[in-house]
């Protein structure tokens, strides 16, 4: 029998804006089901979004939405949760929204480990916005602000994510909704900062002058520089240069997460327990 | 009014005030000379159980309020300058989804890192409209310690009331001096809190951006069974967004106009030794605010000894502006000396609501205090 989504999403707002052809559905469709199976309730989620097409996914979800400035979805969502420890904050952003204009947030977000599920749409350009180069535009394309190539450096942002100290890191591509949605509800269900890249397509802005017109064409190209993390470990160096690896990449329990913290400093402070020293954590400097 | 005496500095009362009117959380950037209002709070939130947050910077410190006051607890933060620009986009943010919050902002010399310990009024205008587009700000200004804390009160319960952004704006001089303040009890302050509308019918029924055209949005906090949308676009009754002509003129009007036609309950000014100011010749009115305000007495109270009535005139709420007051004295009175840390910035807000370009004035930006002599010579020298 065919899923409903009906329930989690506001019909009245469809159709969605997005391209025909578009990732973003495929994953507001997963993020739907990996909700429901995590079985919060509707009145306890907060999806927060920022700019670009990415931005519009909160307006779609009929849970508490929040559609933020370019850049600041995490910033944004770190008050909501430290406000509000016991419910569940989600934030969808784009390349451009969470690597570029809102890259600080990204790390921080990270180093605090707070448990906020940020799910990261690449789809390697600026879409929304017809073109323009993203910090995951691979080298030598075309885009409308480098029409001579883009000569700008790239950096995978899950090992961005792994450095700067979150605690559940993965990465899976719209190709595959079912381990998308398996991805989803590991990070979902993760105590700590989960951050879940999600590889996609724009046929239209990226796909346009770089010889990926059909959407066929870019899922195509996403197909061939993605790789299980399996298959990715037993590759050469070499090999591994042009793959992305899809999967867990990190996943650490052990690692305190951020409101859990705060309680301690709000024991500290009302008395209930000793100053925090440094004999209270592992890891030193 | 009952009232109790504490000897703290300005940034301190800033940071005992909101804890006093409600507030759960802070986040914030340091910057100096405001970070002492930080430096308070951390340690007092967590005793009352809320939170305290050092954000990465200036911009994710006024994120992180809007995102906690979206769930309905009062949210501060503190900056000064630097800070207030940067913060500016999502100042806007919190107008156009009208959400409630109090920003402090410190001056220091500016523009750009300026004179990071040295005391101006050079935001006065930037207090008007830090950001983008059409919207009515309201910005307070405390002119003594006890204002310090007075003013981050009524702050909050104004942000609550317009839903909106409410900026504080004090400066290093009080922010960093040291003495005796009257304050009104904790039980009058809890006692004076006004809660933000509550929507409280089926949720069916609920349209938080659907409300009179002079009224603030009703916003229920997240999480309580309302689910709606925010969005810093242009947004229906439900705050989704749209592109709706009718919908977007009368949006911005009415983020315009909840404020204009409530002014009354916004403005507050004090009306230092004007009652006997008659409109006679020799007469002199100061308008000045801020710790400008505690020279200018001091001057009025030297010029009245050397036979030259003198009073002053000082807008505690300066956006928006006592317009209607400040022609009430111009009318009146010829002499008039504007006194402030910037160049003309709200001089010119006088000569407008004045209709008069023959205004005098003293102006200093080069980070120190204007001293009550300076006053005097000024008066002497111009009128």
């Amino acid at each position: 029998m065919a899923y409903d989504y009906n329930k989690f999403l506001r019909m009245e707002k469809m159709p969605t804006l997005w391209c025909w052809g578009c990732g973003d559905g495929v994953i507001l469709k997963a993020t739907i089901r990996a909700i429901e199976k995590m079985g919060w309730n509707q009145n306890d989620v907060c999806v927060v979004s920022g700019i670009g097409c990415s931005g519009r996914f909160s307006s779609y979800l009929d849970f508490n939405t929040v559609h933020t400035t370019h850049g600041r979805t995490i910033a944004y969502a770190t008050g909501i949760k430290l406000a509000n420890p016991d419910k569940h904050v989600i934030c969808v952003a784009g390349d451009g929204d969470a690597l570029a204009i809102g890259g600080n947030h990204t790390i921080h977000g990270c180093r605090r480990n707070i448990d906020i599920n940020f799910i990261i749409i690449n789809n390697f350009i600026y879409g929304l916005t017809n073109s323009q180069t993203s910090p995951t535009t691979p080298q030598g394309m075309w885009t409308v602000t480098q029409k001579a190539g883009n000569i700008d450096p790239t950096f995978d942002s899950c090992d961005l994510a792994i450095a700067a100290g979150a605690s559940f890191v993965g990465r899976e591509t719209m190709l595959d909704p079912k381990k998308m949605e398996k991805l989803l509800v590991k990070g979902f269900s993760h105590k700590g900062f989960s951050f879940l890249e999600i590889l996609s397509n724009c046929h239209i802005n990226l796909g346009r002058k770089n010889k990926m017109v059909s959407a066929m064409d870019n899922l195509n190209w996403i197909d061939s520089i993605s790789a299980s993390k399996a298959k990715y470990d037993k590759m050469s160096e070499e090999e591994q240069l042009n793959i992305l690896p899809l999967g867990v990449l990190k996943q650490d329990e052990k690692a305190e997460e951020y409101c859990d913290l705060y309680q301690k400093v709000i024991d500290a402070q009302q008395g209930k327990r000793g100053k925090i020293t440094q004999d209270d954590f592992e890891k030193k400097i | 009014m009952a009232t109790r005496e504490i000897i703290s500095t300005g940034n301190d009362l800033s940071a005992i005030a909101a804890v006093d009117a409600g507030c759960t959380f802070f986040g914030g950037y340091p910057l100096t000379p405001s970070s002492e209002v930080m430096h308070t709070i951390s340690d007092l939130l967590p005793k009352v159980g809320g939170t305290s947050i050092q954000m990465e910077d200036e911009i994710a410190g006024i994120c992180c309020v809007i995102g906690a006051s979206m769930s309905g607890v009062r949210a501060l933060t503190a900056t000064s300058g630097p800070g207030m620009s940067l913060k500016a986009e999502n100042l806007g943010l919190a107008q156009m989804a009208e959400v409630p919050l109090v920003c402090v902002n410190v001056m220091r010399g500016g523009p750009s890192t300026g004179l990071p310990t040295r005391v101006s009024q050079g935001d006065i205008k930037q207090a008007s409209n830090p950001s983008h587009g059409d919207y009515r700000s309201i910005t307070l200004c405390a002119g003594t310690l006890a204002e310090c804390y007075t003013e981050v009160v009524r702050a909050f319960n104004l942000a609550d009331r317009f839903m909106q952004p409410v900026i504080v704006l004090t400066d290093e001089t009080l922010g960093h001096m040291h003495g005796k303040a009257m304050l009104p009890t904790v039980e009058e302050v809890k006692a004076g809190i006004v809660p933000r509308k509550e929507f409280t019918g089926d949720p069916k029924d609920y349209h938080p951006y659907e409300c009179g055209p002079t009224e603030p949005a009703v916003l229920n906090p997240m999480f309580k069974g309302y689910r709606y949308h925010f969005t810093g676009l242009h947004h229906d009754k439900n705050g989704f967004p749209t592109e709706e002509i009718e919908t977007c003129r009368k949006l911005i009007q009415r983020l315009e106009d909840k404020v204009v036609v409530h002014q009354n309950e916004i403005e507050l000014n004090e009306e230092f030794m004007c009652d006997d100011l008659t409109g006679e010749d020799g007469e002199v009115l100061i308008i000045a605010y801020g710790s400008v305000s505690l020279a200018a007495k001091e001057a009025i109270r030297h010029l009245r000894k050397d036979g030259i009535k003198a009073g002053l005139f000082r807008p505690i709420t300066i956006w928006p502006s006592p317009a209607k007051r400040i022609k009430h004295f111009t009318d009146k009175i010829k002499n008039v000396l504007c006194v402030e840390l910037n160049i003309r910035q709200y001089t010119e807000e006088i000569e407008r609501a004045s209709s008069r370009l023959d205004l005098e004035g003293l102006y200093k930006v080069n980070g120190r205090a204007i001293s009550p002599h300076e006053i005097v010579a000024k008066v002497k020298e111009v009128f």
